[in-house]
Order: structure tokens, then C-alpha cells, then sequence
């Protein structure tokens, strides 16, 4: 048992010393960092908590990708029936349904079979489950078209997908250092900015759809009479953004949308300094807005961003070269952020912020001071006391538990894993607890000695015993660690990490170093009698 | 060198004699623990009960702290606690969970900005809607089962049933007094408490499992000492290395209630109560003692075989 060939000898101290050498390159500054070659540019990330950011959880809420849907349909069916030239009457949305009652019987079969076309097959026309994303049922003249719970289901899941790829392209914007956005079950994203100081920005950023559209003012009557009456047909009632709000009213009808938009950034108007946002638009786009323009001279029309009203300005003269501005009282940053969100695209739906977390620099930076004094002193503590009760064993102890420390790091580092405030805890539990196997193998090498057996065999006999029972009770914490890992989020994960990391090392050290060390001890002292 | 001895060589204090006291004193301070919990309940953090957490610090010493109660107190968002921390112009402002849903959570932050002004350094801003913290909540209750359960079978393997069975009694009665003991001193019972709970249950399983260990061993090898004895045995021969490692993780956590500072203090002295405190104890005191009531099989089969033998000879005797 005390017996090491030479090469298992090299092989454990070599094991040992190249994993607590992997923490190296988490220490060095960026730049010597990044000269690092490819497979050792592995470090330990610090959590947000330490080093201060935002942490965001947004959700798709599923009612909205209905609600979206059906105003899809609602859009598609109108032109559908244009198209097949059928009259209809009350084309709209009546609760989980778009309905539209056809005008002629004869009408009835066509448009049946026309509107039977929107329905899609679930993960596109290459799917194999033949299930409809929409139910087309008709009852007499009237037919109706309801999203199924597996379509709002497999659409919920696409706008997740789309939402992540625009919020990424919204947050590189920000200019900040390694932004992670990562989906989170079925309806969730979690987004991580470290260093940010001001969430609301990132909320901003993150809470509107930035859906755009240009269109007409109706001037039939004044908004005052629409919202006392009924709108006319095709029109809705609309508020500016400012305080009180202003309600215009506005046809339904979309000039052009925010899809057709190729730039947008921020400027100043030549005449008035103001910041305002100048956009371009493809040629699609720039065709329809010239067509529009033209054939509406002196009417104005509104730019309208996420059903608010930032500006109705009249049209003076058509519009023809495919750009233009929106002035509507920004500030500098909020025009800037106008012209990230245009440029990043629509978000498919809302999203709602569920989760936050933010962590000022300031208290992050006091976090790691705290931390690391707390396991300073708690390690020279502990050194100190074993070194008291264990004398030259107690040394081994020490060196044991610094090794498997620095073991634990190197594994985070080279795992790519967070630490976090929660993290160092488990560190500190960890070293308390790495003592608990020296402390069993010394006490059973103590027990056998005054039971009668030479030094040598206490020494080997302790191992041997002590090693079983390290073993059992490390496995029984290690299943409670690798628990916490799977159920747990945030802090609860980052504890779970290092102690399970932490309860790996120590059983493989006792196994290995403590025996080895006190091997090269015994073979060194040829001790007669135990020394503790 | 004379080295540090806190335990001496061969105790024989009677450890399990005490179960007549340590029994009716883990029963009553059970019972406390329950009460506790039905009556006073936890002090749930935001993360299981939703709502908005603030920690903002004056520069200067400009902090008025009525001043600022009054401000939040005219915004009227229900209940809104507010608590001056450290000496250096810090506060913790709690507001509870606002009817409305995500969004009227996510404007009280902007609106507890507006009123407190320019000026001030906002250090850590939390908001947790309804949503997330009924799993979170859910989540955390069901990791703590899985756990027990997970460590039940793994121990129902290794060992015989009566292990298995009085190590979770035994851990059992440790959560209940760290819930009590949470309940009581109104500590905030959060994610990272839940993360404390479960560290507890595994060392307080890593130590009665030591005892444990032993208890097995000597069962191998003495066959016929009596079963108080032979505990008693285990324990004392055991009691060095408990006490030994004891104290060095109390010194570590020590140091971390100490130092670690406010963000993981009601981990660090959760930690403290339930492995200092409840885990040694119950190990020693409850666990070992169990297995007199559960009955220990190895030696009950051994007495059988012996008597059935005997049994033999004295038939074919006369």
C-alpha cells in the first residue's frame, strides 16, 4: 500500500501539477491571454455577481404568438379572397378565431378551398407529422380559422429562435464584452451582459418589438368623434408617445413596414439641430413609399413604432429616392437607440421580462475582496490548526488541501466554468472538508499503532481502512452536489459546481498525494513509532 | 513538538445511555421547529416570493433614512421594506410582489429611480416576476427530495436497510430544526438557503456515514458484544476525527460568516447552525441510537445461527 513505483510516483505528481497549472492562464492579463495558444485559452469566468452586470430572463408569452397569428391570418384571408375575387362581410378576429362569413353561397366552396392554403404543416413543408399549424372549418357560409395548440406551440418555439438572433444583433450594438444569450426551455431567453452599469437601457433594448410601419392618416373625421363613435372600417385609433397622449387616427392599411428598411442611423436635422433618425429603404420598399407618397400629397401619415405614434408629418412632396427621417423630441441616446432597434429588425412578439439581476461594479468588486479574505483566513486558519494537532503530518495535510484547491480551479478553468460569490463558499466548505479525509486517515493510522502494529504497518493499515469510509461519504455528498446542480439555477449552481469539483479532487488527492507524500516520509524517516 | 490533543486517547463516555435525554430533547425541539415553521413561517427572499430588491448607497453620508421611507412610502407600491445596512450609507429596499403582473413589476424599479434622484449608486437591483418564482420555488423543493431520495437508495445499497432508514431519520430531524432555526431568527429563506439545506443534509450524511462505517466494521468483527456497547465502541473510537474535523470546518465556515460578507451571510450562518450544531449532534446522538430501535441484522442473524446450532447439539445430546 505505502509502495509507489517511480513512474506512478511522476505520474501523480505530474496529474496534479498540470491540472493546478491549467488556472495559469485565468490569471494572466487579456493580452498575454490572447497569445496563448488555441487549447489553453481556457479560463474561469467570473460570475456576474463578482463582476458586476445585468442578468435578464425574457419570455415569449404564448397568448401573444396566438394573437400574433391570428392577425396574420386575418391579413392573409383578405387577400386571399381579393385574390380568388369572392365577396365576404365581417372579416374579423372573434376570440381564438378569425371568422369571415362569404357573401354568395355559390362563393362558398372556393373560398373554402382557397383559405384551406393558409393552413401550414407543423415544422414546414419537409415535416413528416401531416399535422396543420390551422384548423379551416365552415358552417354554412360562414368559415373560420383557428390556430391549433401544437401550431401556437411550434411557433412559440420559432420565436425564440428569431427573438435570440435579433436580440444579439440589438446587444452587439451596446459595445459590450462577451454578451450571452442563451435559450432557456421552450419560452424563455436569458440574456447576460457583465459590466453593464444601466439595465434600463438593456430593457429598453430588449422590451420592444420594434415593429414599424408607415400609413396613412384617415381625415374622415376627427379622432374625438372616432373613439365617441366607431372608427370607420379599416382604421383604428392610435396615441402619440408623449405625455398626454394624442390619439390620431390611423388607417390599418401598412404603407410600408420596417422589413423593407435596409439602414437606419442617427443624424441631426441640417435645419432645426434636433436628432432625428435617417433611414433607406430597399427597392421594394422605396417603389411602394414613392407610389404611396405620390398619390397622397398633402395628406399626412404617420410613422408608427410598436402601435404608438412618434410623429405624423403631412406629405409635402412625393418621395422618391428610397429615404427619409423620423423626428419625433429624441434624445441623443434615444435616437441612437431607435436606429439600433430599426436596423436589428422587429422582434416576431412581445417579450416580457420576467427576471432580473443586476450587480453593480462597485459591489462585485467588494464580493471578491470578501471572498477571497474569507478563504485566506479560513485556510491559514485551518493550516494552523492541523499543523498544531498533526505536526509533520499536518504539513502533508496542508500541502494535500493547497494542491486540491488549486486542482479545483484548474478544473473550473479548464471546464470554462462561472465563478461565483456562491462558488468560493464552496471552496471554503471544500477545504474544511478535504481536512476530514487526512483527519480519518491520520486517526485510523493512530488507532492501529495503539492497537499494537509497528509504525509502518499502522501507516498502511490506516490507508487502507480509512480509504473505504473517505470514499462512502464522499459519494453520499457528491450525489447531494450533483443534485443541486441539476435542479438548481444562478447561485444554487455555482455552489454546486465547486463542491462537486471539490469532493472529486479530495478523494482523488487522499488517494494518491497524502499516500504518496507520507510514503516518500516513511522511506525518508524509517520511523519506529507513529509521530501523532 | 508537543502536539495539540483536544480528545484523549480511549473515552468511554456513554453516548448511547444518553439517548433517555438526547431523544425527548430532539423530539421537543422538533416540535418547536414545526411550530416555528406553521406559525411564523419562512421569511421568503424574493426569489420564492416574487417582487423587486434594491440595494442603493449614499455617498457622503447624505442618507436620511426617514426621508427616504417617506419618499418610497407616497409611491404607494403595498408593502415596501426598507433597512439601513453596513455604516457606509447603505440601504436595502424590499418591495413586495405588485399586482399586474410582469410589467407592473418591471416599473418599479424605474420608479423607485425617479424618486430617490440623481446621485445615488445603485448597487444590486433585483426583480423576480410571479412566473420564475413559482418554479424557482418548486424547483428548489423538489431538488431537496430528489436529493433525500437519490442518497436513500445509494445508502440502501452499500449498506443494510436500518442504515439507510436511520440516516434519514436522522436527516430528517436536521432539516426540520435548520427550517425551525431559520423560521425563528427570520433569516431569508432564498436560493442560495436551499443550496445551504442540501449541503447540510450531505454533511450531515458524510458524518453519520463515518460512524456508520465503523459500526458495520466492528459488527464484522465482534459478533457477540451487545449492541449499546458496541456502539458506544464505535463512537468513541470515532470521536477524535469528529471532533478534529468539526472544528476545522467550523473555522472555515467561521471565517466565512466573518468575511465572506453580506451577499452569502444567510448561507454562511445557515451553514454554521446546521453542520455545527445539528449535524454533529445527530450523528452521534440520534443516528448511532436509532440503530438499537431499527435492529441491527448482522448481529441478529449471527445470535440465530448460534442458536440453532445449540439447538442441534443439545437434540443430538442425550
Amino acid at each position: 500500500m505505502l509502495y509507489f513505483s517511480k513512474w506512478k510516483a511522476i505520474a501523480i505528481v505530474a496529474v496534479s501539477a498540470i491540472i493546478c497549472l491549467m488556472v495559469v492562464p485565468s490569471l494572466l492579463p487579456t493580452k498575454a491571454y490572447d497569445h496563448l495558444p488555441g487549447f489553453l485559452q481556457r479560463k474561469i469566468v467570473l460570475g456576474l455577481d463578482l463582476q458586476g452586470g445585468s442578468y435578464i430572463v425574457l419570455q415569449v408569452d404564448s397568448a401573444e404568438v396566438r394573437t400574433a397569428r391570428l392577425e396574420q391570418l386575418r391579413d392573409d384571408a383578405r387577400r386571399v379572397l381579393r385574390d380568388a375575387k369572392v365577396g365576404y362581410t365581417g372579416l374579423n378576429i372573434q376570440g381564438d378565431a378569425v371568422q369571415v362569413r362569404v357573401r354568395d353561397g355559390q362563393d362558398v366552396e372556393a373560398a373554402y378551398t382557397q383559405l384551406r392554403t393558409l393552413a401550414q404543416p407543423i415544422g414546414g413543408a419537409m415535416a413528416t407529422t401531416g399535422q396543420l399549424d390551422t384548423d379551416v372549418t365552415r358552417d354554412g357560409n360562414l368559415i373560420s380559422l383557428s390556430p391549433t395548440s401544437t401550431g401556437v406551440q411550434a411557433r412559440t418555439i420559432q420565436a425564440v429562435s428569431q427573438s435570440i438572433e435579433i436580440i444579439r444583433k440589438r446587444i452587439d450594438q451596446l459595445g459590450t464584452t462577451e454578451p450571452s444569450i442563451q435559450r432557456q426551455g421552450a419560452d424563455r431567453i436569458q440574456v447576460q451582459v457583465p459590466g453593464l452599469q444601466d439595465p434600463s437601457r438593456l430593457k429598453a433594448l430588449l422590451g420592444q418589438t420594434a415593429k414599424l410601419t408607415f400609413r396613412l392618416v384617415d381625415n374622415t373625421m376627427s379622432p374625438q368623434q372616432a373613439l365617441q363613435g366607431r372608427p370607420p372600417a379599416g382604421t383604428d385609433v392610435l396615441y402619440s408617445d408623449g405625455n398626454p397622449p394624442v390619439p390620431y387616427l390611423i388607417e390599418q392599411r401598412v404603407l410600408v413596414a420596417g422589413e423593407d428598411l435596409t439602414d437606419a442611423q442617427p443624424g441631426f436635422d441640417p435645419t432645426t439641430r434636433e436628432p432625428v433618425v435617417t433611414f433607406r429603404f430597399n427597392t421594394n420598399g422605396a417603389r411602394r413609399f414613392a407610389e404611396a407618397t405620390q398619390a397622397n400629397v398633402g395628406r399626412p401619415f404617420a410613422i408608427i413604432l410598436d402601435n404608438k405614434v412618434i410623429s405624423a408629418p403631412v406629405i409635402r412632396e412625393p418621395i422618391l429616392g428610397g429615404s427619409g427621417q423620423i423626428s419625433g423630441n429624441f434624445s441623443v441616446q434615444e435616437a441612437n437607440d431607435l436606429a439600433i432597434l430599426l436596423r436589428a429588425g422587429a422582434l416576431p412578439v412581445p417579450l416580457q421580462v420576467v427576471e432580473e439581476r443586476t450587480v453593480g461594479p462597485g459591489l462585485g468588486a467588494d464580493s471578491i475582496r470578501a471572498g477571497l479574505i474569507a478563504s485566506i483566513v479560513g485556510a491559514v486558519a485551518v493550516a494552523l490548526f492541523m499543523i498544531a494537532t498533526y505536526g509533520i503530518f499536518g504539513v502533508v495535510a496542508v500541502l494535500a488541501v493547497a494542491v486540491n484547491v488549486g486542482m479545483i480551479f484548474g478544473v473550473l478553468a479548464m471546464l470554462g466554468a462561472t465563478l461565483t460569490l456562491p462558488g468560493i463558499a464552496g471552496v471554503v466548505l471544500t477545504v474544511g472538508i478535504a481536512v476530514d479525509s487526512n483527519v480519518l486517515i491520520y486517526e485510523r493510522i493512530r488507532e492501529e499503532a495503539r492497537a499494537g502494529r509497528s509504525a509502518i504497518s499502522a501507516i498502511d493499515a490506516g490507508f487502507t481502512r480509512a480509504l473505504a469510509t473517505i470514499l462512502d461519504s464522499n459519494i453520499t455528498t457528491f450525489i447531494a452536489a450533483a443534485v443541486l446542480f441539476y435542479v438548481g439555477s444562478g447561485p444554487v449552481r455555482g455552489f454546486a459546481i465547486t463542491f462537486g469539483i471539490g469532493i472529486m479532487t479530495t478523494v482523488f488527492t487522499a488517494f494518491t498525494l497524502t499516500r504518496l507524500m507520507v510514503a516518500l516520509w516513511v522511506r525518508w524517516r524509517r520511523p519506529q513509532r507513529v509521530p501523532i | 513538538m508537543r502536539l495539540l490533543r483536544i480528545v484523549p486517547d480511549d473515552t468511554t463516555f456513554d453516548f448511547i445511555r444518553f439517548r433517555r435525554i438526547s431523544f425527548p430533547i430532539s423530539a421537543l425541539l422538533s416540535i418547536v421547529a414545526l411550530a416555528a415553521f406553521l406559525t411564523l413561517g419562512l421569511n421568503f427572499g424574493i426569489d420564492f416570493k416574487g417582487g423587486t430588491l434594491l440595494e442603493v448607497r449614499y455617498p457622503n453620508s447624505t442618507l436620511n433614512i426617514a426621508d427616504v421611507r417617506s419618499k418610497l412610502e407616497a409611491l404607494d407600491l403595498g408593502e415596501v421594506q426598507i433597512q439601513e445596512i453596513g455604516s457606509d450609507g447603505e440601504v436595502l429596499i424590499r418591495v413586495a410582489q405588485q399586482p399586474g403582473g410582469e410589467q407592473a413589476q418591471q416599473a418599479v424599479v424605474g420608479r423607485v429611480r425617479a424618486t430617490l434622484g440623481e446621485g445615488v449608486e445603485y448597487r444590486r437591483i433585483e426583480v423576480v416576476g410571479p412566473r420564475v418564482s413559482q418554479e424557482l420555488l418548486s424547483y428548489g423543493i423538489v431538488g431537496l427530495m430528489l436529493a433525500v431520495v437519490a442518497i436513500l437508495i445509494y445508502l440502501w445499497f452499500r449498506f443494510e436497510w436500518q442504515f439507510a432508514l436511520g440516516a434519514s431519520i436522522a436527516n430528517f430531524h436536521d432539516i426540520v430544526l435548520t427550517i425551525g432555526f431559520m423560521a425563528i431568527f427570520r433569516i431569508d429563506f432564498d436560493l442560495t438557503s436551499v443550496a445551504a439545506l442540501l449541503t447540510i443534509l450531505g454533511y450531515s450524511l458524510n458524518d453519520t456515514i463515518v460512524i456508520y462505517d465503523r459500526i458495520r466494521e466492528m459488527l464484522r468483527r465482534y459478533k457477540k458484544m451487545p449492541t449499546d456497547e458496541l456502539l458506544n465502541a464505535s463512537i468513541n473510537s470515532t470521536l477524535s476525527r469528529s471532533v478534529i474535523t468539526h472544528v476545522t470546518v467550523t473555522l472555515a465556515l467561521l471565517a466565512l460568516v466573518l468575511f465572506g460578507g453580506r451577499a452569502i451571510h444567510s448561507f454562511s450562518v445557515t451553514m454554521m447552525f446546521g453542520v455545527v450544531l445539528v449535524g454533529t449532534y445527530t450523528s452521534i446522538f440520534i443516528a448511532s441510537p436509532l440503530l438499537i430501535y431499527l435492529g441491527v441484522t448482522t448481529r441478529t442473524l449471527a445470535e440465530r445461527a448460534e442458536k440453532e446450532a445449540a439447538s442441534k447439539v443439545e437434540r443430538l445430546a442425550p
